[in-house]
């Protein structure tokens, strides 16, 4: 099925979570990564059971931030 | 090496005394290693010692930046009181690949903006060059 990821069509199996997504797009840490699928922020608890559907457009981003 | 037009330099230390002594924020765009846009952010924080980016904010950045057909290059914070090194916070939580990080001291007497590339809790220094002349940027 047909997806996009940060803007840029992409090719992905049925039934793959948004977890396995990440896995796939080599995201070592997604406990530092910020989704949003199809304008909605999904809350890390819900990507291992949220299923992506065809034409779902998913962004994802890393956490940025530090200390002094 | 990563260039930054004069006047986003000057953009971000007014933001970073604006915001002092609270942490300010910000991600810099543009294409190759060329700066064309800055995006101010909002400390999510809002602490002297501490800062993170709103995701909301990240989020709508990421797609102004794709819509300019620029790239994500470098995320910068203010250090109002301390120098502009990488503190041990900013060398763990920089997990985000391909990024630069600018940390702009209000320490010293003048504003002192350094740039790294930090992977696995280490910060290498990049050379950073403000433009003398004015350019026009988005």
């Amino acid at each position: 099925m047909k997806i996009a990821v940060n803007g840029d069509a992409a090719e992905v199996r049925d039934g793959l979570n948004v977890l396995e997504l990440l896995a796939e797009r080599q995201v070592k840490m997604p406990d530092m990564v910020s989704v949003e699928l199809n304008g909605e922020i999904l809350a890390r608890p819900d990507f291992a059971t949220t299923i992506v559907r065809d034409g779902d457009q998913v962004e994802f981003l890393y956490f940025m931030g530090g200390g002094a | 090496m990563l260039t930054i037009p004069q006047g986003i330099y000057r953009e971000m230390v007014a933001a970073a005394r604006a915001e002092a002594p609270l942490e300010a924020c910000g991600l810099l765009a543009g294409r190759e290693n060329q700066v064309e846009s800055l995006f101010p952010m909002t400390n999510g924080d809002a602490s002297a010692e501490h800062f993170s980016l709103i995701p909301e904010e990240q989020f709508a950045a990421a797609r102004e930046i794709r819509a300019r057909g620029q790239q994500l290059l470098a995320v910068w914070h203010s250090h109002p009181a301390t120098p502009s090194r990488p503190s041990p916070e900013d060398l763990r939580l920089a997990v985000a690949p391909d990024m630069l990080h600018l940390i702009l001291s209000l320490a010293g007497e003048e504003p002192k903006l350094r740039g790294f590339r930090i992977a696995d809790g280490r910060a290498t220094p990049v050379e950073l060059e403000i433009q003398a002349e004015e350019t026009d940027y988005e």
